[in-house]
């Protein structure tokens, strides 16, 4: 790398150790200008820009008469509000939609919108365009934004106001986060897929786990994971509580990457993997935070709350608020048993689900798709279940109908949808209605998340197949 | 942003821990094209409640929320920050915020105190005692005054010197152009570029030239 890079100070009690991590490099390398007493000034690599965060920005923008500044560096799609049926938007969802339309042309920005066969979820599209890369700087107006990290980027949420400030200046300032190491060793089990690897760290380390930090996800069992699965553990970060989450690039990485459309090419390709293979942390690196667990000991989950660390794996039970020793955490397991309507010592496999969403920036990959397929192959979703696959992009649901995945779905009694956020959040047409039960590959479970009064419970995209045809919680060998 | 030197007044205890950003604005209220006009979706599913806080006449017109550890946590939305804004909050106090809540909020000129879980205690208890007990949070001498207790602000002088002189970020760091253009002209050459072209044309374009090749 060119001299722009500052020399990496490294903030730690350890400091007789020697050696830098993974986001102490991508750091490094971003940071346009350090003071003392400041936060750093970083340079972003790649700016994404959605329909509902962004109109306030680009408004701001043309209030004090400023530019995008690179427009080369900034892509936006639409995903949140957007129906994924054939039905328009409502009034308040296409005036968005408008605005955002607008806006690109004004400003000069890529825009992939509703009907582009690039469209899709912001954080699905831009890996599968091959522009998130290693090494990068990537921020967006989404907390799943941490989703890019698994590429060994240093990827994050930002507010409005922060969006403003990117697009007029390429930079943000950031007070340097600490470094958190979260590694998993050894085998998972049978039918423990990326998302209960997630669900289970955030089961132990809480919602809180990982504030202020950068986590890097080591270890066997991570390195073990498809660039999906990566992606997937990446994306919940934030529900740990992270700023970011991060895996070092590897040979899974580059394989993934090469030919993409935006990935270098020739000899570019060649100078990109020299300088991707230097990011990895160093050997005598330290972490400011260090948690290792078991791969062994990680089991399909079901969060049964109202928080994702609520979870308990899918052979246990519904906990009972007066065993939870600690107080706040008691009267939280309290709140959240009343909300969904749960009885404590009830067997997760007893809960029976009235609807079923397969999809998200979390799960709403192709091989995701391909899972839950397998599991519906040649079944029947249970009569009066509510079932939806909602790829996360176009470009996932052209790849799934070459597949013919989107033949077994319909045949299982799925509804087939267009790419975008969907149940995910209730914003558009597809919520749940009050005290609907619902099995999510999504991410958030908070009260209301899915629609007010919904009652979400977050799986895998497996334990979500076998569940729409179980009528209950289930994992794909109940079935047999 | 407005100047913040100085927020006093009363109180509401929102006595829970990881208070998320789907309850503080529910998604179905992000829909709008400005940044204010949020007042309405605060709290809006447990404002249905006649029991909750914020429904208890005696906390009507507070300005300070005072609430569990990790508030603010889930989504990016800026709008939890203009909703509290909106609902006439201009500080929360609580052990812990979410990192994405604790810097939108300090771009929107709502405070978050961050006090020792046993002082957070200690205020929520008297705000719940006594509905008429002063908070006050005095920014430009970095100090929070209430039920007894005297502490240090949690903010750097750095954050401390944009709230009290109301600086507008964009501004700060655009004086910093020529370091942004230096580090332009040394970035790697092999980096993705996303041509900027117009709306229709883009994507028109992208479906062939671009061909994926799937998702393998
Ligand atoms: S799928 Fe859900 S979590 Fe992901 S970007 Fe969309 S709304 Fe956010």
């Amino acid at each position: 790398m060119p001299a722009a890079c500052a020399a990496p100070t490294i903030v730690s009690a350890l400091a007789t150790r020697t050696g830098t991590t993974l986001a102490q490099k991508v750091w490094a390398k971003h940071v346009v200008r350090s003071a003392q007493g400041e936060p750093d000034l970083l340079y972003v690599d790649l700016h994404l820009v959605h329909e509902v965060t962004s109109p306030q920005a680009f408004d701001g923008l043309r209030v004090a008469g400023r530019k995008v500044r690179r427009p080369d560096l900034t892509l936006a799609t639409m995903d949140h509000n957007t129906p994924t049926d054939d039905k328009r938007p409502d009034d308040l969802a296409q005036k968005q939609i408008e605005a955002l339309v607008r806006n690109c042309e004004e400003f000069g920005v890529r825009l992939y919108p509703l009907g582009s066969p690039e469209q899709g979820i912001v954080h699905v599209i831009s890996p599968q365009l091959g522009l998130t890369q290693p090494g990068m700087v990537i921020v967006c107006g989404d907390s799943h934004t941490s989703t890019h990290g698994a590429f060994g980027a240093i990827a994050f949420g930002i507010g409005t106001s922060e969006v403003e400030h990117v697009l007029a200046t390429q930079t943000i300032a950031q007070a340097r986060p600490a470094t958190m190491a979260i590694t998993v060793d050894g085998a998972l089990p049978r039918e423990v897929t990326a998302k209960d690897v997630i669900l289970g760290i955030i089961a132990r380390i809480g919602v809180g786990g990982g504030a202020g930090a950068i986590v890097e996800y080591r270890g066997s069992a991570i390195r073990s994971l498809s660039m999906e699965g990566r992606m997937t553990v990446c994306n919940m970060s934030i529900e740990a509580g992270a700023r970011a989450g991060t895996v070092a690039p590897d040979d899974v990485t580059f394989a993934y990457l090469e030919g993409r459309p935006f990935a270098p090419k020739g000899t570019a390709w060649e100078r990109a993997l020299d300088e991707w293979r230097s990011l990895a942390t160093d050997d005598g690196a330290a972490f400011d935070r260090e948690v290792r667990i078991d791969a062994a000991s990680m089991r399909p989950y079901v969060t049964w709350g109202t928080n994702p660390a609520q979870a308990e794996p899918i052979d246990g039970a519904v906990p009972d608020p007066d065993a939870i020793e600690d107080g706040a955490k008691r009267e939280a397991a309290r709140r959240a048993l009343a909300y969904q309507s749960l009885r404590p010592g009830t067997p997760i496999r007893d809960i029976a689900v009235d609807a079923v969403f397969i999809g998200s920036c979390t799960n709403g990959r192709i091989e995701d798709l391909r899972a839950a397929s397998a599991v519906v192959a040649g079944r029947r979703v249970r009569s009066g279940m509510r079932a939806l696959v909602v790829p996360g992009s176009a470009r996932v649901k052209e790849q799934a109908e070459r597949e013919g995945l989107d033949r077994i779905f319909r045949d299982a009694g799925f509804e087939w949808r267009n790419a975008g956020c969907s149940m995910c959040l209730g914003m558009n047409p597809d919520v749940l209605r009050p005290g609907e039960r619902c099995a999510s590959t999504s991410n958030r479970n908070f009260e209301g998340r899915q629609g007010p009064g919904g009652r979400t419970h977050l799986v895998s995209p497996a334990v979500a197949a076998a569940t729409a045809i179980k009528g209950a919680f289930a994992l794909p060998s109940d079935l047999r | 942003m407005e100047k913040v030197t100085r927020i006093a007044g009363r109180a509401a205890p929102l006595d829970r821990a990881d208070v998320d950003t789907d309850q503080i604005i529910p998604a179905s209220y992000l829909k709008r094209l400005e940044r204010t006009g949020y007042g309405d979706g605060l709290f809006s599913a447990w404002r249905k409640d006649p029991a909750f806080v914020l429904n208890d006449a005696r906390y009507a017109g507070a300005s300070v929320l005072v609430a569990g550890p990790n508030f603010g946590c889930g989504s990016s939305r800026e709008h939890a920050a203009w909703a509290l804004r909106d609902g006439g909050f201009r500080a929360v106090i609580a052990p812990s915020f979410a990192d994405i809540f604790r810097s939108n909020a300090l771009k929107v000129g709502v405070v978050p105190v961050r006090l020792a879980p046993a002082q957070v205690e200690r205020v929520m208890r008297a705000v719940e005692a006594d509905p008429a007990t002063e908070v006050e949070i005095d920014v430009a001498a970095g100090r929070v005054r209430a039920a007894g207790i005297d502490a240090a602000l949690d903010l750097d002088e750095f954050t401390r010197w944009r709230l009290t002189e109301g600086l507008d970020d964009i501004g700060l760091t655009l004086r910093h152009e020529a370091d942004i253009a230096a580090y332009e002209s040394r970035r790697p050459t092999w980096l993705p570029q996303v041509a900027g072209a117009p709306a229709a044309e883009g994507s028109a374009r992208s479906a062939t030239a671009e061909k994926s090749r799937g998702n393998t």
